[in-house]
């Protein structure tokens, strides 16, 4: 863990990720809500773009390396990087080192890296030690849990405490939360009927905790558990949880009302 | 031979998700194995431990393979068994004809084995006029049917009782028409009577195995049936048929690993029968098998050795990857179109196929991580996934589209100002293009998309030029 | 060159064996004779009796049953009186094990015995196992005239005799003893380590108890 700066407040930069840059600025300004009334010093570094995943995931390694050269560089002078999305944040912290394995130049350097990155929502909790947050919202929730930040960085419990302190919201857990909602980055694309197929059981799960909202922690997941909600004619609202958590949630949701 | 369907990935799924049956036998699947599995693992405190031992003892033995190997081979040997080597699958094809010719056989029983549906046995068997039957009640199934296991544990998980009884119906047409079938203890009893008869009529009975122990030359297997001991025990000739990534040094290590397999396959502690070969029966012994032969088959294995591939080496193949895995769910296991389905397939089926053949396989996953998560051995799937999409990716296999979309995207990721400059004008238009209702129900180019599900549309600037204009008002402010 | 020798050269190729050869020798070695035990769950550390107590209660939970006597004398009649209670008929097959054949069986007259290998004609059987596994419910049994591999697996009933104080906490000491009785690396034809009756979950995953071996497993421990 990186050492903390003398007047406890550490400069934390924010990786807004690709998705919430160009879908739903809302998500980075919540997080930059959050990061601030957690006592950050919070800065979004312009030479960002995406984390290389998508060309890392399509066996593309020499663009992925590249990609996440210019994203140490923009990044490692912080104290912490903090993603609002546990698959992009999983990309910075398990996979990079993996990209820059036996390098002896980008090795250590991108491992020093890799310690200081964060999810959002459990860099909240198991760095900056909340246990509530400052929100309302009235109605039954239900909560996702995307792949990544579950099985790479143990996301899970942290969203749930700070939903539950949550003023008016009640949480409802779905079946099966821990399974793929079938979104999976370019897989969704390239294998649309199978990846129909789990988003069918995914949004049946939903519809049968009788909740009113999804959230989750990751936007690729959302805007596919959303689109299918829709075109199923579901009024269930789907948000980001950190919109949420940042008392942010009146916006109109992710594809809309209705 | 076992045909190879699984460049056709893509026509097989979409026929996958419109056979009800199907679907109606995988609901099975999706939840009694994964409960199970969890609550075996939560009854053990020493699983996640054990699961460090076991692949601890994998990769020992892996890194040693060609001694332990030969010290396997002495103890058969000593213990008055034949060792045969194979390369290829025709190779260890030759060596089972040409036992059971010697031992004039008509019938060969065997147990279920995986590493004889790799190397297509019972086909070549019946061509070759010697008539092959499956004693596990899965596998007996599907050999009515012509069908290859759609899963490596349950090889008939992809059925509904009601198509076992047609089957049955048609087959066993010697027993009365108006019996009732309707259950399945009542097609379980009627396959153990047809059985029965074949065990003791058998001449040869072939097994595969889960390990092979280099300490006393033994081969273990696992069933719950007990039909791998009966298929064992009563012909004059036992041919064990196993690959050479099977080895563990003694029967301490195997003791390890067997305590993570039955809990990550069936949930079970242990499987109702372990059995231990060794040899063929010994003097004074008033059963058991005259003669024991071990067929030890490499058929790609020793070339995944040394390469990124080699933890896959340490499978044990008890299913738990699959048994979790989403796509294996919606799809089953025919639709991989080759002999190993779900995670561990998208593996190793290219190692053994060839990527050009297998190369949908890795790629039909999404990466969800729960196959890595619940291993018992602790292979990295999703990791070696991706380097298979690294090595189509070298050689140009993978569509052009894909691959130019995704190289001119990585340009842009590349350089930040660019970037910014056609992000902030993309944006901007595709908001204003949006319906009312906030997302798309279709968009050129974005097929792929829109055919299941509506695209949320974005909002009128990007979270970048928000920011940039919060910080000018605040500037202004400020000035 | 013979496949056997194309197989080692490719493997010890892709691993890079020349280089140290002699260590992997010695490490190989090493490991075949001395087969350290590995991690054994606390589970089975009891006491005898609580040993016993949890090899028990195992059983019941795989779906066989048990009965436990003072001694060895009262095997006849708890034979019997599982062959009436379930409406069998009064025979069964056992092998040569002279741990059985010296039993009091004359004081069971009506019990018919038949000795040697099964031929798939008994509905009961009657074995001694080796020894017993708390941690799992598990009996071990040795190939051999005195326990003939058939009896195991061909009737519809069976009976195994096991006593108390041959009831290990864990696998790895039932391995242990076997060793002992064979000498390292020596093994009888086959060992069979049951856990339950037979069983199967191919069709539509429902459990179903006697699918190719016995449909009955009960259990006598002595002691």
């Amino acid at each position: 863990m990186s050492k903390q700066p003398t007047d406890g407040r550490p400069k934390v930069a924010l990786f807004v990720t690709c998705l919430v840059d160009l879908f739903r600025p809302s998500v980075g300004f919540a997080s930059l809500k959050l990061l601030e009334e957690a006592g950050c010093d919070v800065e979004v570094p312009m030479a960002q773009t995406c984390c290389g995943q998508p060309a890392y995931n399509s066996g593309d390694r020499a663009d992925a390396r590249a990609i996440a050269e210019n994203t140490i560089h923009a990044f490692e002078g912080f104290d912490y990087i903090v993603a609002p999305s546990g698959s992009c944040a999983g990309m910075l912290r398990k996979h990079y080192p993996q990209l820059f394995s036996g390098d002896p130049n980008w090795e250590m350097r991108s491992r020093v890296f890799a310690e200081k990155v964060y999810e959002l929502v459990s860099f909240l909790v198991d760095v900056r030690g909340l246990t509530k947050a400052a929100a309302a919202l009235a109605g039954s929730v239900t909560y996702h849990d995307s792949c990544s930040g579950l099985r790479e960085l143990n996301v899970k419990a942290q969203p749930r405490t700070l939903l539950r302190s949550v003023e008016g919201l009640d949480l409802v857990e779905m079946k099966d939360a821990d399974v793929c909602c079938g979104f999976g980055g370019t897989f969704c694309v390239k294998y649309p009927d199978i990846s129909n197929a789990i988003v069918e059981k995914k949004t049946e799960a939903i519809a049968a905790t009788g909740a009113g909202t999804l959230l989750a922690g990751d936007l690729g997941c959302l805007m596919n558990m959303a689109g299918k909600l829709k075109r199923q004619g579901s009024s269930v609202e789907v948000r980001h949880v950190a919109e949420v958590l940042a008392g942010m949630a009146d916006a109109p949701p992710i594809g809309g009302r209705g | 031979m076992v045909e190879i369907t699984s460049p056709r990935f893509k026509q097989n799924a979409a026929g996958a998700l419109a056979d009800e049956q199907l679907q109606k036998a995988m609901n099975n699947v999706r939840s009694k194995f994964i409960d199970k599995r969890r609550e075996a693992a939560e009854a053990l405190p020493e699983f996640e431990a054990l699961r460090d031992r076991a692949k601890a003892i994998k990769d020992h033995t892996l890194d040693h393979l060609d001694l332990y190997l030969e010290a396997y081979e002495k103890k058969v040997v000593e213990t008055g068994g034949f060792v045969h080597w194979a390369q290829t699958a025709a190779e260890a094809r030759g060596i089972v004809l040409d036992i059971c010719r010697m031992a004039n056989a008509r019938t060969v029983t065997k147990g279920k084995s995986m590493i004889t549906e790799e190397i297509g046995l019972n086909g070549f068997l019946e061509t070759m006029g010697i008539r092959p039957v499956e004693t596990d009640l899965g596998e007996y199934i599907i050999q009515l049917r012509g069908e290859h296991p759609s899963h490596i544990i349950a090889p008939a998980v992809h059925l509904t009782k009601e198509q076992v009884e047609e089957d049955f119906r048609r087959v066993h047409d010697h027993l009365p028409a108006d019996r009732d079938l309707t259950e399945p203890e009542a097609l379980l009893g009627e396959a153990r009577k047809v059985l029965r008869a074949e065990y003791f009529n058998a001449d040869v009975g072939i097994t595969g195995a889960n390990f092979l122990v280099a300490e006393t030359g033994s081969s273990i297997i696992v069933t719950n049936e007990g039909n791998g001991d009966l298929t064992q025990i009563l012909p004059r000739v036992h041919i064990v048929v196993a690959s050479i990534e099977k080895i563990v040094p003694t029967l301490e290590d195997a003791s390890q690993i067997l305590r993570v397999l039955a809990r990550s396959a069936t949930g079970q502690e242990m499987s109702t029968y372990t059995t231990v070969s060794t040899g063929p029966r010994r003097n004074g012994d008033v059963d058991g098998p005259e003669s024991y032969h071990v067929i030890l088959l490499d058929n790609g294995r020793s070339a995944m050795l040394g390469t990124e591939f080699q933890e896959m080496l340490r499978c044990i193949r008890c299913g738990a990857c699959m048994n979790h895995c989403p796509v294996y769910h919606s799809v089953g296991g025919h639709a991989y179109g080759w002999v190993y389905p779900g995670p561990l397939g998208a593996v190793l089926t290219p190692s053994l196929i060839g990527v050009e053949k297998g190369g949908h396989l890795p790629n039909a996953s999404t990466f969800c991580g729960r196959c890595e998560s619940v291993c018992p051995m602790r292979i990295p799937l999703p990791k070696m996934m991706r380097h298979w999409r690294e090595r189509e990716f070298e050689r140009g296999l993978n569509p052009a589209t894909q691959r130019y979309g995704l190289r001119l995207w990585a340009f842009f990721a590349r350089h930040p100002d660019l970037y910014r400059a056609v992000t902030g004008t993309v944006v901007p238009l595709l908001s204003l293009m949006a319906p009312k209702s906030g997302r798309f129900g279709w968009l050129p180019l974005a097929g792929g998309w829109t055919r299941h599900r509506d695209l949320p549309a974005p909002e009128k600037r990007t979270f970048m030029q928000q920011l940039r204009d919060r910080e000018a008002v605040s500037r202004q402010a400020a000035a | 060159m013979s496949a056997r020798e194309t197989i080692l050269r490719k493997v010890r190729a892709s691993l890079d064996a020349e280089r140290n050869a002699e260590q992997r020798a010695e490490t190989v070695a090493e490991r075949l004779a001395r087969a350290p035990r590995g991690l054994i769950p606390a589970r089975g550390k009891l006491p005898q009796e609580e040993r016993i107590a949890l090899f028990c209660a195992h059983l019941t939970k795989l779906a066989a049953t048990w009965r436990r006597v003072g001694s060895a004398d009262e095997v006849p009649e708890a034979v019997a009186t599982y062959l009436r209670e379930r409406n069998l008929p009064a025979s069964f097959r056992m092998g040569s094990d002279k741990r059985l054949a010296d039993l009091p069986w004359s004081g069971q007259r009506s019990l018919e015995i038949r000795t040697g290998p099964s031929d798939g004609t008994d509905e009961v059987g009657l074995s001694h196992a080796n020894s017993g596994i708390a941690e799992t419910g598990t009996l071990v049994m040795l190939s051999g005239a005195g326990n003939p591999t058939t009896i195991n697996f061909l009737p519809e009933h069976h009976i195994v005799v096991v006593e108390a104080g041959r009831i290990d906490g864990d696998l790895e000491t039932a391995v242990g003893r076997v060793r002992r009785r064979f000498g390292r690396g020596g093994m009888p034809r086959t060992v069979n380590f049951i856990s339950g009756p037979s069983r199967s979950g191919d069709i539509e995953q429902k459990i179903i108890l006697g699918a190719h071996g016995p449909r009955a497993l009960h259990v006598i421990v002595v002691g």
